[in-house]
């Protein structure tokens, strides 16, 4: 790493630090993918983007490790833990939603509302999702965080990777992958909570008594994040990740990318005064680099959008904070929607017809012209994000109605088919029915089943009575599905027809709560007897 | 294709293979993927090694490991049986009234009887257990000998009119073709029909039921509603085992069929046994 500090240039520009810092990936000169790859050194960059990343972060990471660890009480019969996918008992705990495998359907819909955020997201601010809330980049930053404390910044990290083996080079070394490795089984290991009870997880997976898959889960996570996040780093967007390939389909020209504006930063000089001495003219970039420096992906934004960008912004507060110190209005990086772009450009450059011209753009005190297009925040309430927000609306509010209306208490019936019916000795018919009685709360319940059609018919359940009835009342432990074998007796001198439909009726004795079933009756057609 | 083509645009020399002027880049293989490919052959030598492979001429190597899918499966099924074993114990050591009263053991024997009475049981009764003209329906409330859990057990053990066990249930209904006049045989036919249904000619229906008096009561009791002890079927019952109106009665009467049911004790050993009486006792007729 090395310095370029003018030091006899008396124009501010001059006495910007100069980083020696060129793009790892550059749209530039497309190499050959099978290049051996160049580590990438991301300086520390500071400002506003780089607050907001660090927040996102925070909230990011805590859901991700705390969430395990919240309570919700739910009564003696369910687990307590807000959020839990009991994948033994087939139950999903989200705080007060409880979901049985047969109402999936609200994580598909989910699902669907996920996609169409990401879609609306990317079409109003671009890859936001890349930028600042992907696991990879949250983890990666993470990792990073941990490589600057212990290694330093960018050019002793670059020092040191090509220092010898000393001692102080292992230390650092090993501290680095031991404090990545921790991470890495912390990850893996919050995962595995919510599968189960946290708290008694915890303690049987530091016992050895947890279950197999419980430690395979953790090795394997724990091997992806460390490899993923610590060792392959940008490679995953660039040469994994499918995202950065469907981009293009979801942006358009108004939508928000990182922008170098080289209509106000061409041509760059790096001494602004003596080019004006020289009577030439200089854009605004002063070619210190410090975008190319921060990069966590290792490209040169002055180059233009490049499938690599994953636009988390921090060559925007890398350049800002040059610009603030050499005096010039910030933006000359920073968000931008294409149709803005263009624009600007088509000023500078007379339609393009002439190289960027910078007085173009500006008045005579330096001000930028009223031509200038400036971002506007009515263009993120497009009909394309608006049909987006309305979809992604509708399928929320339909599974709010969904979840509100929902049964809590069902019954399904089964009807047997072999034999269909069967003839009693008094010459009465009788069906055989598998009765399933769904009590989806954490509370035992009485449930009351009763025959609704089928006049003189009567009903036995096996294991329950010898008595023929027409209703009868069963106890359905709590959360939890209780499988009756019912037997319906029609006697000989009601059975009219060879199919008849009739219901099973449920409801709970404590409550109103009611569902019905429609099942059907067969019988030969005559009268026996 | 011996003189080396490069392509243009990217440098790369080309394989030598072109189709409609589409040249193929000779771009190497990722190093990683070739390390893996070197490592595959590694492995499958050694798996060769380890595990049965080459074929020779007569049978194939053994490999290192010992390892053949009869002994896994043999113990896979050691293991599933030891599983089992805790259940079946029970069952062996448990009256059937108990076993019934326990939900856990009802459970795994009735899924136990309900797969042994597909295999031994269906060819005859049929798989839902509904029979056929001959073949008891056993989901119906109507039993020759009884259809409490013991009796069902019973039954299974020895069978019905099965030489080859001692303690098997014996009935008989003696031909009475060879007994009755044929004119008497009708009559009794429709005596019997009548105690259900409506006989084709009432004028034979009291001189029928003299001939029932005479003859069968003693079996078939003075109500005609059978005699479990015997195996007697109730004659006033809307079910028929074997016969289809008068004239099948006066058939049955005349040349009287008899089933037979092998004994199963022996063969399917008493735990299986109660297995099934517990399932043929669930299918909605047990008493």
């Amino acid at each position: 790493m090395n310095l370029h500090v003018d030091k006899n240039s008396p124009t501010d520009s001059d006495e910007v630090e100069r980083l020696e810092a060129e793009p790892v990936m550059s749209a530039k000169r497309r190499e050959p993918l099978y290049k051996a790859r160049k580590k990438i050194f991301p300086k520390r960059a500071e400002g506003r983007f780089r607050q907001f990343k660090w927040l996102v972060m925070l909230v990011t990471l805590g859901i991700y490790y705390l969430t395990p660890w919240l309570r919700w009480d739910r009564g003696e019969f369910a687990p307590d833990q807000a959020v839990l996918i009991d994948l033994a008992h087939r139950r999903f705990y989200f705080f007060f939603i409880e979901i049985w495998p047969q109402e999936f359907f609200f994580v598909a819909g989910l699902l669907v509302m996920a996609g169409f955020g990401l879609f609306l997201l990317t079409s109003a601010v671009g890859r936001a999702w890349c930028g600042y809330t992907c696991p990879q980049t949250v983890w990666v930053d993470l990792f990073l965080v941990v490589e600057r404390a212990i290694e330093g910044d960018r050019n002793a990290r670059m020092k040191l990777e090509t220092a010898p083996w000393t001692v102080d080079k292992i230390w650092k070394r090993v501290t680095k992958h031991a404090i990545w490795l921790a991470i890495s089984v912390a990850t893996g290991g919050a995962w595995i909570f919510y599968f189960a009870d946290a708290p008694m997880l915890a303690m049987d997976f530091i016992e050895g008594q947890a279950a197999p898959v419980a430690y395979m889960t953790v090795a394997v996570l724990t091997a992806t994040t460390y490899l993923f996040g610590g060792l392959m780093r940008e490679q995953v967007c660039v040469y994994m990740c499918p995202w950065p390939r469907i981009q293009a389909a979801m942006l358009d020209e108004s939508s928000l990318v990182v922008t170098y504006n080289d209509w106000r930063g061409e041509p760059r000089t790096r001494g602004t005064k003596k080019a004006a001495a020289e009577g030439k003219i200089a854009g605004d970039c002063v070619d210190c680099n410090a975008c190319v420096a921060v990069c966590p992906m290792g490209i040169d934004i002055r180059d233009g959008q490049q499938l690599e960008c994953i636009t988390c912004a921090l060559c925007i507060d890398a350049c800002d904070a040059v610009m603030d110190k050499v005096g010039r209005p910030r933006g000359l990086i920073a968000y931008a929607t294409l149709e803005e772009y263009q624009s600007n450009m088509a000023l500078a450059t007379d339609n393009g017809t002439t190289e960027i011209q910078p007085n173009r753009v500006r008045n005579d005190d330096g001000s930028f012209s009223d031509k200038v297009r400036h971002f506007n925040w009515r263009i993120i309430f497009r009909p394309r994000t608006l049909l987006y927000m309305g979809v992604w609306t509708a399928v929320g509010i339909g599974l709010l109605v969904a979840l509100l209306g929902r049964d809590r208490l069902e019954i399904n019936v089964l009807h047997d088919r072999n034999p269909q019916y069967v003839l009693e000795s008094d010459g009465s018919i009788r069906n055989g029915y598998t009765v399933r009685l769904l009590n989806m709360v954490p509370k035992p319940r009485n449930m009351e089943v009763t025959l609704d059609g089928l006049p003189g018919a009567t009903m036995r359940v096996n294991g329950m009575s010898e008595v023929d009835v027409r209703s009868f009342v069963v106890n359905v432990e709590p959360d939890e599905a209780t499988t009756l074998k019912v037997f319906v007796t029609v006697p000989a001198d009601e059975i009219e027809s060879k199919v008849e439909s009739f219901h099973f009726d449920v409801k709970d004795v404590d409550s109103a709560e009611a569902d019905s079933y429609k099942a059907v009756f067969n019988a030969p057609g005559e009268k026996h007897k | 294709m011996s003189e080396k083509h490069i392509d243009e645009i990217s440098g790369v020399e080309t394989t030598g293979h072109e189709w409609d002027g589409i040249r193929e880049l000779n771009n190497p293989l990722p190093r990683w993927w070739v390390w893996f490919f070197y490592a595959t052959i590694v492995w499958a030598i050694g798996y060769t090694i380890a595990y049965p492979a080459w074929p020779l001429l007569k049978e194939n190597t053994k490999g290192m490991l010992n390892y053949t899918n009869r002994a896994a499966l043999t113990q896979e099924l050691t293991a599933a049986k030891a599983a089992q074993a805790v259940y079946l114990d029970k069952i062996a050591a448990l009256p059937l009234d108990q076993i019934v009263a326990d939900k856990e053991l009802a459970q795994f024997a009735m899924s136990g009887g309900a797969a042994a009475f597909k295999v031994n049981c269906a060819p005859c009764h049929g798989s839902g257990a509904a029979g056929s003209p001959g073949y008891p329906n056993l989901n119906d409330n109507d039993w020759l000998w009884g259809g409490d859990l013991e009796t069902i057990q019973t039954t299974l053990t020895h069978g019905i009119r099965y030489d080859a066990d001692a303690d098997t249930r014996v009935s008989q209904m003696p031909a009475f073709g060879e007994i009755l006049q044929p004119e008497q045989i009708q009559q009794v036919a429709a005596y019997v029909w009548s105690l259900t249904n409506t006989p084709s000619d009432p004028a034979l229906v009291e001189a029928g039921k003299q001939v029932f008096a005479e003859n069968c009561v003693a079996c078939h009791g003075e109500d005609a509603k059978g005699m479990r002890e015997l195996g007697a079927p109730n004659l006033t019952d809307a079910i028929w085992l074997r016969v289809q109106g008068e004239q099948g009665i006066a058939q049955q009467v005349a040349q009287p069929k008899h089933g037979v049911m092998p004994a199963w004790g022996a063969r399917l050993g008493e735990t299986t046994v109660k297995e099934l009486a517990v399932y043929v006792h669930s299918l909605g007729g047990g008493e």
